[in-house]
């Protein structure tokens, strides 16, 4: 195994705190607004482990830059460029279908992804996903049921999921395609092989979606450049000036 | 106190049955859902009980308004695990109040078509990240006040749920007041918005206790009924004895020139909130009456695809089960 760059895994923990950052802001905005009471209930549920995963993620990433910056730092103070989440999470909410659809594609690879992170042969990152892939179980269990439910639901359930399905289904690939960073993740047992993780994750978005009635769009295209920072969509900056207001607003306060 | 002037129903009954209901109560025994209670007991509490639920679902929207700009991850996580926690009990006081043979749906109706209210307070806007510690520390603090003694109440369900939501309201309480402590503390900005939301939120949590209610003969029945316990002028006392000095220990000015420790009666002496006020805002005219029915109304409108789809997809799955057998 060979020794891993401290830069290459400061960029990998983003990726895994910015994930969970931006999805868990965006569920966060369902707050008083869900459908039934129950589903408030588990929004902010899921929200709360995603911010809790987030805290952890980016603690460790801040831990591994070592120029003093810690989680909330890495949070609130980097700009859109500096961000590492995939475009799949910071897409908006839309209905409440294209919100589970969105989560549900993103918890099967999450899933799939901290139950190989629990064997990394970096302690501190095993130790987080070993917390994580038990909040995560929990997750797709429940999107992916929900997903089920609404597509099989009446025809007009079934042709808002459809809708939400043609939508982000380019936003997919994104998070099985590996760059130098993954590359050396994983040759350093830190994280898997990313093309390794999407036999899994395709069994199982494939049950959901045949349960549900749902067809999976034909063509290969996928929209890249988040988890680079390259290119992310204009919803992210929005979605920031929100999140990071106060801490722009009055620099040096603590809260 | 998240029900207000809940309007108590006289009752005619049998004088005999209605004397052995009244003897259970006194002897301190909990009335289940199944046992004999006056019409007017049942109604009161389907009331209050509803507006209750009512209160802390709509409760949501002020700090939920705060959640995506939360200044750090910890507070993020906080104020999510508080709003989760209003929601759920939302839900226990629905089930309880479900017990006395209303549905969930029925009194979400009733809400959203203003038959039913809410608690005035939650039409105040939410304004600075201060708001957030003052809805922890007054809001909840003034909830807690009313709550702690209705664990009490003579109404099993009402009693237990009551037992479960006063364990989580003081953890509120402190997080609103670790905030406060924590802007108090701060710089000479964050101070001055902690003064501001205290300037605002403390006359509306006033009100929170209702009107004084020493010449209403509702009260009295429902004081009878263990379904009030105390008056309202006797929990706004024992809020304001309570509140005065945490403000003097952050630094704070409670905005009441009047306000004087009396040592005959052993608390303050302080000024009554502008009760025009308070009955514009039950009426409707509050700052946010407006958008807080809105959202709930839009929620409930957005979401009839999903809860239609899912109960369609409940029966095509039971029908497909009732088919293998």
């Amino acid at each position: 195994m060979t020794q891993v760059d401290q830069g290459q895994l400061f960029e990998f923990l983003c990726r895994m705190g910015d994930n969970t950052l931006v999805l868990g802001h965006r569920v966060s905005e369902w707050c008083g607004h869900a459908p039934v009471l129950e589903e408030d209930i588990a929004l902010a549920n899921t929200a709360l482990d995603l911010i809790g995963q987030t805290q952890m993620w980016l603690g460790l990433a801040a831990e591994v830059e070592g120029k003093g910056r810690s989680a909330d730092d890495l949070a609130m103070r980097r700009d859109v460029w500096d961000f590492r989440n995939v475009l799949l999470v910071e897409q908006p909410n839309g209905d409440f279908g294209q919100t589970m659809m969105r989560q549900f594609l993103f918890d099967a690879w999450h899933l799939e992804m901290l139950k190989a992170l629990t064997g990394s042969s970096n302690e501190q990152v095993a130790a987080i996903a070993a917390k994580a892939v038990k909040e995560v179980m929990y997750h797709v269990e429940r999107s992916g049921d929900t997903v089920i439910g609404l597509g099989d639901g009446t025809s007009e359930s079934h042709k808002r999921m459809q809708k939400a399905l043609d939508l982000l289904w380019p936003y997919v690939g994104e998070m099985f395609v590996a760059d130098a960073v993954d590359a050396a993740m994983a040759e350093a047992g830190v994280a898997p092989d990313l093309a390794e993780l999407r036999t899994a994750c395709d069994a199982r978005v494939g049950a959901v979606l045949a349960e549900a009635t749902l067809a999976i769009p034909e063509g290969g295209f996928a929209h890249k450049g988040g988890k680079t920072g390259v290119q992310h969509s204009e919803h992210l900056g929005h979605l920031l000036t929100q999140m990071q207001w106060l801490q722009r607003a009055y620099p040096g306060a603590t809260w | 106190m998240y029900a207000q002037m809940v309007k108590s129903e006289a009752t005619q009954e049998d004088p005999e049955r209605l004397a052995a209901f009244q003897a259970r109560i006194d002897a301190g025994e909990k009335i289940e859902p199944k046992d004999w209670m006056p019409a007017g007991y049942r109604k009161t509490l389907i009331r209050q009980i509803g507006q209750h639920a009512h209160s802390e679902i709509v409760g949501q929207l002020p700090e939920g308004n705060w959640i995506t700009r939360a200044p750090t991850l910890e507070r993020k996580a906080i104020l999510l695990a508080k709003v989760q926690d209003e929601a759920g009990h939302g839900l226990y006081l629905y089930c309880a109040a479900e017990t006395l043979g209303v549905t969930r749906d029925e009194m979400t109706e009733m809400l959203l078509d203003g038959r039913m209210k809410y608690s005035s307070i939650f039409n105040y806007p939410t304004l600075t990240w201060a708001d957030m510690g003052a809805v922890g520390w007054l809001v909840d603090g003034a909830a807690i006040m009313n709550q702690v003694p209705l664990q009490r109440t003579s109404f099993g369900p009402y009693s237990r749920a009551m037992i479960r939501v006063c364990k989580e309201e003081s953890f509120h309480q402190r997080q609103g007041y670790d905030i406060m402590m924590k802007m108090c503390a701060g710089t000479p900005e964050q101070k001055a918005m902690a003064q501001n939301a205290l300037n605002r939120f403390w006359y509306p949590s006033l009100m929170m206790f209702g009107p004084s209610d020493k010449d209403s003969v509702h009260s009295a029945q429902s004081m009878a009924w263990k379904i009030k316990m105390n008056t309202n002028d006797e929990l706004r006392q024992k809020f304001v004895d309570q509140t005065v000095p945490q403000a003097e220990y952050l630094g704070l000015t409670v905005p009441d020139e009047t306000l004087k420790w009396n040592d005959e009666k052993g608390g303050y002496d302080f000024a009554e909130p502008d009760w025009d006020e308070f009955f514009e805002v039950i009426q409707g005219n509050g700052p946010c009456n407006t958008e807080r029915l809105a959202a709930r109304n839009k929620a409930w409108d957005d979401g009839k695809w999903v809860r239609d789809g899912l109960l369609a997809h409940a029966e095509k799955k039971a029908a497909r089960r009732v088919a293998a057998e």
